[in-house]
């Protein structure tokens, strides 16, 4: 069977869902597309199903936070791969942070329960649909999203280090 | 044999009960093999357990937080304590990372050193898991068999980076040091010595009745629900499903490399158990043959920017010394970039998800821990099983706690 290149599943994509890509790149090879966020879930299930494609297998799903990005505050980065194509997929979702909410992907793959549980955990990106969301990997009584950008991993208030030359500054 | 599997199956099926009150036993912290912090709540009817639910983040250390205050060098050492029953592959595994983001070319030498360490630390990864499972089934002999092996191979990496368990091994672009003549000596014993001490510790348990008689039909899962739920690795490959991300998807040369990739029949603890005996003498085929032939050349990359000068060098070279400034100082231009590496782990697909906004620390990096990922699917695996069986379920799935939690 002849290998399908990034180009030709973009155009398949983008054939079934012509409203919903809305940028693509390849980085490094790995072509990746950011969607509607409503569509997310139904184009993850479409590609699933997809007779070539048949994305099979979720590699990972990963939340990132953009404060300076407004309207789309939180990317939520879903890594697919298909097996039968080997061919792997980035689907990115960007939502803003008055409703950092998605639906939820375990009806279609339920590996990603604990994903999205950690995503929440972390981020505070709320699953529509998931069975149990909850923190998983912090304390339940936390009541703040820690990997955010907002909170530093030192207090800033501290005048005995000067951290200019020691990683990223918070001012 | 095929009566032991109807007993276990019968044993899930049956709605008898012992006398009809459901208890609720409190299965952990500190799991009696000490695989690290695990709590299960179990809800069991006499022996045979109804319901389960886990707790996991006992150990949690904010790797990925820590992480984005860190020049990429100083994240090498955070990896060592994911799986750290071989960091060599994690810490390999993020160096390559950097290296495909920055666009580096590495010599085929340090990719065939790397083969070999990471083979190296499979083998020790899956010595551990198999014979932690002899323990739980009580067979504690097979516990100090291969941990004479396991020490030699531990020396193995003392002789390149000085460390045993958290190795921080190879640097950004290659290693700190070639190959020293100890090693070749201590490599070319092990790799005399260990196949009959290996197959040695495999007559204990792979052909053992009682060994059988337990692991057979405990904690199993189809190939349909592990892919469900993204098992990589040995646990899904124990059920049949033969994807490894070394033939894959080839990284650090392992296409130039003839092995066979192992699969199981029945998904169970006995097929986790059989995969990971079988993937050893692999990696020793892959070590023979990298070792065999192993290029010459350069152990390091032509990264100055990347790789720490010579200490010679920055005393006598002003160029050296600029560099060494730089890198120490986190001055280094790192190009902005999205970037996806995997490798083969000890327990499955471990990747790796860098987001560089061209600042000194990655913007985002996100392990994709295996671990984490098919530890949900346990309370499915023992549903119906005895708790003996959970126990060996545990530990045949290789959960490490350090990787579960981050």
């Amino acid at each position: 069977m002849e290998k399908l290149n990034n180009e030709a599943i973009l155009n398949l994509i983008q054939g079934a869902f012509p409203n919903d890509v809305l940028f693509h790149e390849e980085p490094y090879g790995l072509l990746t597309i950011e969607v509607t966020a409503a569509k997310g879930h139904e184009i993850i299930e479409w590609l699933k199903n997809h007779e070539t494609l048949s994305v099979n297998y979720l590699t990972n799903i990963a939340a990132v936070h953009y404060p300076e990005d407004a309207g789309r505050e939180f990317a939520v980065v879903y890594q697919l791969h298909s097996w039968k194509n080997l061919f792997r997929l980035r689907i990115k979702c960007y939502l803003p942070k008055e409703n950092v909410s998605i639906a939820s992907l375990v009806d279609i793959f339920p590996g990603a329960n604990w994903m999205e549980r950690e995503s929440y955990d972390f981020f505070g990106v709320e699953f529509i649909g998931h069975p149990d969301m909850r923190r998983i990997l912090n304390e339940d009584s936390m009541d703040y999203f820690p990997m955010r950008k907002e909170y530093a991993l030192e207090d800033d208030t501290r005048e005995d280090k000067d951290d200019r030359y020691f990683g990223r500054n918070n001012q | 044999m095929m009566s032991e599997l109807k007993t276990k199956e019968a044993f899930a099926q049956s709605s008898e009960t012992i006398d009809g009150n459901i208890a609720t036993i409190n299965f952990g912290p500190t799991h009696p093999s000490t695989h690290g912090i695990f709590q299960n709540v179990l809800k069991v009817d006499g022996e045979k357990i109804i319901s389960s639910e886990q707790t996991v983040g006992y150990i949690h250390r904010a790797f990925e937080k820590l992480s984005e205050r860190r020049p990429y060098n100083q994240i090498t050492p955070i990896t060592d304590r994911l799986n750290y029953c071989s960091s060599p592959i994690n810490n390999m595994g993020w160096e390559m990372t950097v290296e495909k983001l920055i666009g580096a070319e590495i010599p085929k030498r340090v990719q065939y050193m790397r083969v070999i360490i990471m083979e190296l630390a499979r083998i020790a990864d899956h010595l551990i898991c198999n014979s932690v499972i002899g323990v739980d089934a009580g067979a504690l002999t097979s516990f100090f068999y291969p941990f004479t092996e396991r020490e030699k191979i531990y020396e193995l990496y003392e002789e390149i980076c000085g460390a045993r368990l958290t190795t921080n091994i190879g640097r950004i672009g290659g290693f700190e040091r070639d190959f020293t003549p100890a090693f070749h000596t201590k490599l070319q014993s092990f790799l005399k010595t260990f196949p009959k001490a290996f197959e040695e510790f495999d007559s204990m348990l792979a052909r053992n009745r009682i060994f059988m008689d337990r692991t057979k039909g405990a904690g199993p899962i189809s190939a349909e629900r592990a892919l469900a739920y993204s098992f990589s690795g040995p646990n899904l490959r124990a059920t049949g499903v033969d994807y490894d991300v070394r033939a894959m998807h080839p990284y650090s040369s392992y296409e130039d490399f003839d092995f066979i990739i192992p699969v199981g029949v029945n998904g169970d603890t006995y097929d986790r158990f059989m995969v990971r005996q079988e993937e050893i003498r692999q990696s020793v085929r892959i070590i023979e043959q990298a070792y065999k032939n192993l290029p010459e050349g350069s152990y390091k990359a032509d990264l100055p920017d990347f790789y720490l000068p010579e200490k010679a060098d920055v005393y006598n070279n002003m160029e050296a010394l600029i560099y060494h400034f730089k890198i120490v100082m986190g001055e280094t231009e790192i190009p902005p970039g999205e970037v996806y590496h995997s490798v083969e782990g000890g327990n499955g697909e471990l990747g790796f998800y860098l987001i560089s906004d061209g600042g000194r620390t990655p913007y985002r990096l996100q392990f994709r821990r295996p671990c984490f990922i098919y530890y949900q699917a346990y309370p499915e695996m023992i549903s119906g099983m005895s708790i003996s069986d959970a126990v060996l379920t545990l530990s045949s799935m290789n959960v490490i706690a350090g990787e579960l939690d981050a």
